[in-house]
């Protein structure tokens, strides 16, 4: 079911609309990596694959089913830049943005580039390997996750020169949450390229947030890449918050490959960006396998976020509970595509799937479709779609009591994302996300 | 309590109100004045909760002709926030429930917009947990409701006593209560009227929407009109609610009918 609201506007005519220009273009992007750091040569032949593999590739268009919502047209009209080292912000500029919780279990980088001297885990357990990919070599499990020939996912692993990397050893319970502070100084035309690699060994429990911030207002451009692997009896719990600057452009890719008995909750709460897509994939590998996905996408003015998610069973007893909420105002514009897969191995699976979304003007638009493909006979999958206005009942009897009518609408607002924002563990966090929805204009 | 010289603090007159271009006021004229309890009762879909909505300015409802006076001023132009926050209060019949917004949280909103208002410093939220405190033991109600969501999964009782906590909050110079007694037993009818009786001041009134003589037992009507297609078909005094139960609404029709014919 496709539930679309308004009519769609005319694709925009871009003037880079050939195949030929929009690879050309893509190879303009490659060309913006970064060096590799000597200690990094183990990455070599793995940023050189995906070269190759680019070489048949562009940038895609609304041709493309994957993207015929999201029209990265005004993405190719910017010159981007590759990163030029500057200074680094000071511990002042981003305490605005650190959390309490985890003084010293975070990392900080700056442009995707490691900032050691604002980062401190001081906190964590000496076993757990935490750093830099140029402190800590990976290479049996950097870009092994599955769909990882994306061509954004590709473009990344291309230029991987830094990135996050946690590694949490067998039966290891991390208590702080790991905060992993992506800071944009948003002073230039960027590509900027974060790279995160998570492993929570057998029986090990891990909480970590990954957290877009900016300082500056220019049209960045951030293509992040995470791969998270939740081995036997893991569990993990995920914060990512995207709250990039308001003209940058932010597309990620989220691929997680969870193994029998794991469990893995994951939280999104998408508020920046001029233009963001997530490509969310989460593959379970073994038998009773548990997943929870929530987001949470807030959008104004002419914002669009598209959210492509995939669930991927492919072993029995698996259970998975997505919920997709949307507010969109202005003449903003929410995707979500919601695909589930499960074959004929996977019986006794269980998934649900709900996409609830708000529309908080009449100029707002949504498009929001699940996608079921379901081959087994022994499951129980269950979806629903609905969008919504806020109720004038619901205004009129807060109005009654003397709340006025912007600060009603606001409450009412706050009511629908509340759920998943109290999914966030993490109290500093979860306070400021709902200081920020009750002040907001809607 | 009547008293000849007291304000008039409701004044509507020859009213008529549409939904959707459907007439439902058809020129309804009324008077309240402070200290007064008036009861409306009537049959179903007479326009009784229409009349609560619109003094209480629902947007859905359109004035017609006719006009209403709230302490002088003229009610009609006031957006419902404004008229709520200058005293008019109403429970409705059917609270609305509204999830994602704590009970405790919308209170609070609602009465520091009310005390700013009147100029005065909003309360912060330790003050006015003592004062929630002492109004839910005026209604004997538990303050687990206090966390919970606008009035969801309360129970029909539940519900109306929290309009009446609402009520005991807010202070309301005209308090508007639709049906506050359909869905209760005898013990929270008794809860709820004696409430609604200690908020009752000289300065005050009340308009009491019900079907039941019961509920006039406990909170006493100076006055009670009889509604029907959209206007006051009769007023008495409260044996009229008694006529009323025991011989129904039929019984008004024909006498009027008389009287016209006189
Ligand atoms: N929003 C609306 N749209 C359409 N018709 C409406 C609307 N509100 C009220 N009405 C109609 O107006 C008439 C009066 O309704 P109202 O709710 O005021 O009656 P009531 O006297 O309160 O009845 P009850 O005793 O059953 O509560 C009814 O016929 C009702 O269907
Ligand atoms: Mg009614």
């Amino acid at each position: 079911m496709s539930i679309q609201v308004s009519t769609p506007p005319d694709v925009a005519e871009n003037t880079i609309t050939s195949k030929v220009d929009r690879a050309a273009y893509l190879a303009e992007l490659i060309n913006l990596r970064s060096p590799l750091a000597e200690s990094l040569s183990w990455v070599q032949p793995i940023r050189e694959q995906a070269v190759t593999q680019l070489k048949e590739r562009s940038i895609p268009s609304n041709r493309d089913e994957e993207w015929r919502f999201t029209d990265l047209a005004t993405l190719l009209k910017t010159r981007f830049v590759g990163l030029e080292p500057g200074e680094l912000p000071d511990s002042a500029a981003i305490s605005p943005f650190l959390l309490a919780e985890s003084a010293s279990s975070r990392l900080v980088f700056v442009d995707g580039v490691y900032a050691p001297d604002l980062s401190d885990t001081s906190g964590l357990p000496d076993t757990i390997k935490i750093g830099s990919l140029k402190d800590v070599a990976v290479p049996q499990h950097l870009a092994q996750q599955q769909g990882a020939d994306e061509v954004f996912t590709l473009l990344n692993t291309a230029g991987v020169s830094d990135g996050a990397v946690v590694l949490v050893p067998a039966d290891t319970v991390v208590e702080a949450p790991i905060h992993l502070l992506f800071v944009a100084t948003g002073t230039a035309e960027t590509l900027i390229q974060p790279r995160v690699l998570v492993v929570a060994s057998t029986g090990s429990r891990v909480i970590f947030v990954e957290d877009f911030v900016a300082l500056g207002d220019r049209a960045y451009f951030t293509n992040a890449v995470t791969e998270v692997w939740v081995e036997g009896n893991a569990e993990v719990g995920h914060v990512r918050v995207q709250r990039e600057a308001s003209s940058a452009f932010h597309i990620a890719k989220t691929a997680v490959s969870q193994a029998r008995d794991s469990r893995y909750q994951m939280t999104v709460i998408n508020l920046g960006a001029s233009l963001s897509r997530h490509n969310l994939e989460v593959y379970q590998t073994g038998e009773q396998t548990d997943t929870t996905l929530n987001a949470l996408t807030l959008l104004g003015q002419e914002q669009l976020s598209d959210t492509h998610s995939l669930i991927a069973f492919t072993k029995p007893y698996g259970t998975a509970n997505q919920v997709n909420k949307c507010i969109v105002g202005d003449r903003a514009h929410a995707v979500f595509n919601g695909r589930i897969v499960v074959p004929q191995a996977a019986q006794l699976t269980n998934a649900a799937q709900l996409s609830r979304n708000l529309l908080v003007s009449p100029k707002a638009r949504v498009d929001t479709k699940p996608q079921l493909e379901i081959t087994a006979d022994n499951v129980k999958c269950a979806h629903g779609a609905t969008v919504s206005q806020l109720e004038e009942d619901e205004l009129f009897y807060l109005q009654s009591r003397g709340i006025d009518a912007t600060y009603a609408r606001t409450l009412l607002t706050y009511a629908f994302a509340v759920e998943v924002v109290n999914q966030i563990e993490i109290p500093s966090l979860r306070d400021r996300l709902v200081a920020h929805l009750r002040q907001l204009p809607s | 309590m009547i008293r000849e010289n007291s304000e008039v603090i409701l004044s509507i007159q020859d009213l008529s109100a549409e939904v959707d271009g459907n007439p439902i006021l058809k020129g309804l004229t009324l008077e309240i004045k402070a200290g007064e309890v008036h009861a409306i009762m009537g049959p179903n879909g007479s326009g009784k909760s229409t009349l609560s909505k619109i003094l209480a300015g629902h947007p859905a409802y359109t004035v017609t002709s006719g006009s209403v006076t709230f302490h002088g001023k003229n009610l009609l132009e006031m957006e419902a926030e404004e008229r709520a926050k200058s005293g008019i209060f109403l429970a409705f019949q059917y609270p609305l429930e509204i999830p994602g917004v704590s009970n405790l949280d919308f209170l609070r909103v609602a009465y520091n917009a009310k005390r700013k208002h009147e100029g005065l410093e909003e309360l912060d939220a330790f003050d006015f947990d003592e004062l929630v405190q002492a109004k839910l033991e005026l209604l004997k109600m538990n303050p687990s409701f206090l966390s919970r969501s606008v009035n969801e999964g309360f129970s029909g009782g539940e519900k109306k006593r929290n309009e009446i906590l609402q009520m005991a909050l807010l202070e309301p110079k005209l308090a508007i209560l639709d049906e506050i007694d359909s869905g209760l037993d005898i013990d929270a009818l008794k809860v709820v009227s004696s409430g609604v009786n200690a908020l009752t001041t000289p300065d005050n009134a009340v308009l009491l929407i019900t079907h039941y003589q019961r509920l006039l037992n406990y909170i006493e009507p100076d006055y009670v009109h009889v509604m029907e297609a959209g206007r006051i078909l009769t007023t008495g005094s409260k044996e009229l609610a008694h006529e009323l139960e025991a011989r129904g609404y039929d019984w008004v029709r024909d006498e009027e009918v008389e009287a016209i014919a006189r």
